[in-house]
């Protein structure tokens, strides 16, 4: 595949991650970010958000299994997560952790469980579309082309 | 003959007559002679006799008729002259003395009988002050025992122990056999017996209340006596032997609030009476004595006072009961009004955010796929996606304003702004919609009006985009005009329909503009309503206009806020209408009239050079976000250090630090750590500026962050831009607080 085809195959995915909620505006920023001083910085700010939140939901899984749940601890974890990837602009991640907050202060023990499953099942879907975003691009360079600058103004 | 013994006695016949003579006359003697020895003996032991010398008389006498019968012995035997003479000089003695004496006693008895009936008559008279003591002494006890009656019944506010109590005591008082009580039923007509002593529960007894004997007892308020046969006294069938004792009745005023008027003594003259029976005992001898009377009154009275504080007190329970109910309704009211404020502030919170993020992804992306290859169709649809979402954005955008400006949480911004590119602005937004529709649109700005004024320019927009925008809509052909100028307190002088008079300062002029357009008209009864969220005129043209109805609302609220007024003033239907208003702006210094905003408009002319080297430290506990902060930083040539703890952050700053950046949660010790950190920099001048991160629009965030001296606020997400102008602002002015 030659590398203009692969530049706007790469950019209709992009564009599909926007569109499909599963990035906002916050990736735009860290990609502008990414210049020849700092050529991997988004890739390793994504590598940061994936182990701390794999580590975190170990903790939330954790912590909702124990006999005697401690709200305040899984809400700590959360705010971390939520943290984290409003940093990212994994957008549905941090609306999935909004609502677990708001289900943690109801001290709700299914619903936050359930919510927890949601959490994780939305970082993995954002996870699964980072990583074939970061596969792209290499390929692209592997082929001697550039990322595209992506131009979305909000 | 004399005494003289000469003639020859016969002795053995007469012997023993003589002999017995002899020995009476002896023992006379001696009587005689003892008397007055007992008496002297009895009058000294007492001291009160007044009469000793009839004492001495009487005692002379005494001893002269015993000395006459002592010398009598002598001559019973022959005796000689010497005898007879003594005898009869003792004779002649004892009757001088005699008859002394009896003349002196002539006037002693009588003084001496006097005595006797004094000493009787002052006997009578103690035996009369006893008796009379006695009954004061009672008197003093039954006044005790009132007293005590009235500490008792003054002791409660209970109105049925004030009644008993005041029964029982009186009974016991006055040892009656019966009391009782009657109270009128609640209709007036009637007395029922409610309380008696005796017996334990008495029959619901009732009398008629117009009976004369009640009448006679309830016009005086002295106790009255009445008959035992009487309706009210009948207590229990008569079973004694005796007559029944003597009854008397007495009312009992009932007092209500309403008679004790603030200066007077309470008026009794409403006329409802209880009335006290007391019987008593009917096998004494009894009668009621006065003080028995006038303690009953006593009592009635007292009664009577106690049983009205006890009402009052009742009330004023009752009273005080219904505010604590009202209190409590109340304050649930309010924290159930607080709550749903709370509520709705952080649902607004929330959707402030929420809603306008995938707004804007809507707006932005159906803007880029406009600029992508499309079919006419499509082109079409996408057309009508955007200026329905932009309509939405417009309609949300309004809601959550107008929310906020009801809150009175809207503060407006004040910058430099061009005032006549605003104008300018607005005109050029008009345009196309005006030359759609064919209308003459004309600007006319005076030439007085200055080039730069100080307010907020984006809501100033708003308002003249607002009512030109209206003035547009609702006109179908002909012109619209627009003027503006600066107001002159003269030119309101006469206009009586607001009370406001703009007057200029050396900082403020206030700027009127006026839109005038020669459309539909407003019915002048409907000018009052224009300004009322959502309600809109239903006439025809005006229903396909489309809008929420909160436009001019928000623009009142906007003009007001900037210290002005709006009107509209129309001649009727199909006679167009005038839109003024007037808002306060500020001159600007000559200074500040080359100040650039900080939303710049033009991004690009900035070096990085500005901030090469620049040394800062970025707080934040978040690896994630902590790395991205510092991407951030370093694209824009900082030199950044990192921290992801307090300790950590204390232990790492120094005065080489020009900038702190220091992500803030909800957690305390951020505060803490900001104002530990101006501690350690307390003397120097150089200190780094503390600057929070917070993704939260929570104005406690804020407040609390000013209170603990930071440097400033800004909210996240930060764009490369954003983080530019930030940057200069706080090397500029080294304050920052971005509006929440």
């Amino acid at each position: 595949m030659e590398v203009g085809q692969m530049q706007r195959q790469w950019m209709d995915y992009t564009k599909s991650l926007f569109l499909e909620g599963y990035l906002d505006g916050q990736f735009l920023q860290l990609q502008q970010l990414q210049d020849d001083s700092n050529p991997d910085f988004v890739a390793e700010v994504v590598s940061l958000f994936f182990e701390d939140s794999e580590r975190l939901l170990n903790d939330l899984t954790n912590a909702l299994d124990q006999k005697c749940i401690d709200f305040k601890k899984a809400d700590a974890h959360i705010h971390q997560l939520k943290g984290s990837s409003s940093s990212i602009g994994a957008e549905r991640v941090k609306n999935c952790c909004i609502i677990f907050r708001s289900l943690c202060e109801e001290q709700n023990i299914d619903a936050c469980i359930r919510c927890l499953q949601q959490v994780k099942q939305e970082y993995f879907l954002v996870k699964n579309k980072l990583e074939t975003l970061f596969g792209m691009e290499q390929q692209i360079v592997a082929a001697g082309g550039s990322i595209p600058k992506m131009e979305l103004s909000f | 003959m004399e005494l003289c013994n000469c003639i020859d006695p016969q002795w053995p016949a007469e012997e023993l007559l003589m002999r017995y003579q002899y020995i009476s006359d002896f023992f006379i003697a001696l009587a005689y002679f003892s008397i007055p020895l007992e008496l002297i003996y009895f009058v000294k032991k007492s001291a009160v006799f007044p009469y000793k010398w009839v004492l001495v008389q009487f005692g002379a006498f005494i001893v002269l008729c015993g000395a006459t019968h002592l010398i009598n012995l002598w001559t019973f035997t022959p005796h000689s002259r010497t005898v007879a003479v003594v005898m009869t000089t003792a004779k002649v003695f004892t009757a001088v003395v005699s008859c002394a004496t009896a003349l002196m006693l002539v006037h002693i008895i009588p003084d001496l009988l006097s005595v006797k009936t004094r000493e009787l008559f002052l006997k009578n008279k103690a035996a009369e002050l006893d008796r009379e003591m006695g009954r004061i002494r009672t008197q003093e006890e039954t006044g005790r025992h009132v007293r005590m009656l009235t500490h008792e019944i003054r002791s409660t506010l209970d109105r049925h122990t004030i009644l008993k109590t005041t029964l029982i005591e009186l009974g016991r008082t006055l040892a009656l056999e019966e009391c009782a009580l009657w109270m009128p039923t609640r209709n007036g007509l009637e007395l029922q017996l409610s309380y008696t002593l005796r017996q334990q529960n008495p029959v619901g007894y009732a009398v008629p209340i117009h009976l004369p004997v009640i009448n006679q007892v309830f016009s005086s308020n002295h106790a009255v006596k009445v008959s035992p046969n009487s309706p009210v006294a009948r207590l229990r069938p008569h079973a004694g032997k005796y007559a029944a004792g003597e009854v008397v009745a007495v009312r009992v005023p009932l007092l209500h609030l309403s008679n004790f008027q603030i200066y007077d003594w309470p008026e009794v003259s409403t006329g409802n009476y209880a009335l006290m029976v007391l019987m008593l005992p009917s096998d004494s001898a009894r009668h009621w004595h006065v003080h028995e009377l006038e303690l009953v009154e006593v009592v009635a009275d007292q009664v009577a006072v106690a049983l009205s504080h006890a009402a009052i007190l009742e009330e004023s329970m009752r009273a005080r009961d219904l505010l604590m109910e009202q209190n409590v309704a109340l304050d649930m009211a309010r924290r159930e009004a607080e709550t749903a404020i709370r509520a709705r502030n952080d649902f607004l919170a929330v959707m402030n955010h929420e809603m306008r993020t995938p707004m804007h992804a809507i707006i932005v992306l159906s803007s880029l796929l406009q600029e992508t290859e499309l079919t006419a169709q499509q082109r079409l649809m996408v057309e009508t996606i955007l200026k329905s979402s932009n309509l939405l954005s417009t309609l949300i955008n309004d809601v959550l304003d107008l929310s906020q400006l009801e809150d009175g949480s809207l503060q407006l911004d004040a910058s430099t702004f061009n005032l006549h590119a605003v104008f300018r602005e607005v005109l050029s937004l008009i345009k196309p919609v005006v030359s759609v529709k064919k209308l003459a649109l004309s600007l006319h700005i005076s030439p007085d009006m200055p080039m730069y004024a100080v307010g907020d320019e984006k809501r100033l927009l708003q308002t003249i985009l607002n009512v030109v925008g209206n003035a547009v809509k609702f006109s179908k052909e002909g012109s619209i005009c627009v003027t503006a100028v600066v107001a002159k307190p003269e030119s309101f002088r006469d206009n009586r329909v607001l009370e406001f008079l703009p007057v200029p300062s050396d900082n403020h002029f206030y700027l009127q503009v006026q839109v005038k357009d020669s459309g539909s008209g407003i019915n002048p009864q409907d000018i009052p309503n224009l300004f009322t969220k959502f309600a809109q005129c239903q006439s025809l043209t005006t229903r396909n206009a489309g809008g929420s109805g909160l436009g001019l609302a928000i623009c009142k609220r906007f003009v007001n806020l900037m210290g002005g007024q709006i009107w509209i003033e129309s001649e009727g239907i199909g006679k167009g209408c005038t839109a003024t208003f007037v808002v306060k702006l500020g001159i600007p210094d000559r200074s500040n009239e080359s100040k650039p905003s900080l939303v710049t408009k033009n991004p690009g002319n900035h070096s990085l050079t500005d901030f090469a080297g620049l040394k800062v430290l970025v707080m934040d506990d978040n690896g994630v976000s902590r790395s991205v902060t510092k991407g951030l930083l370093v694209h824009l040539g900082c030199d950044v250090t990192t921290a992801s703890s307090s300790e950590e952050c204390l232990r790492i700053v120094s005065h080489e630090h020009k900038v702190v950046f220091m992500d803030v949660c909800t957690s305390i010790d951020r505060y803490e750590l900001a104002v530990r950190m101006r501690e350690k920099f307390m003397k120097r001048h150089d200190r780094p500026l503390i600057v929070a991160l917070t993704g939260n629009t929570n104005k406690l965030v804020k407040e609390n962050c000013i209170r603990v001296g930071m440097d400033g606020l800004i909210l996240k997400p930060v764009s490369v831009e954003k983080m530019r102008g930030v940057l200069l602002e706080l090397l500029e002015h080294r304050v920052l607080f971005e509006t929440v």
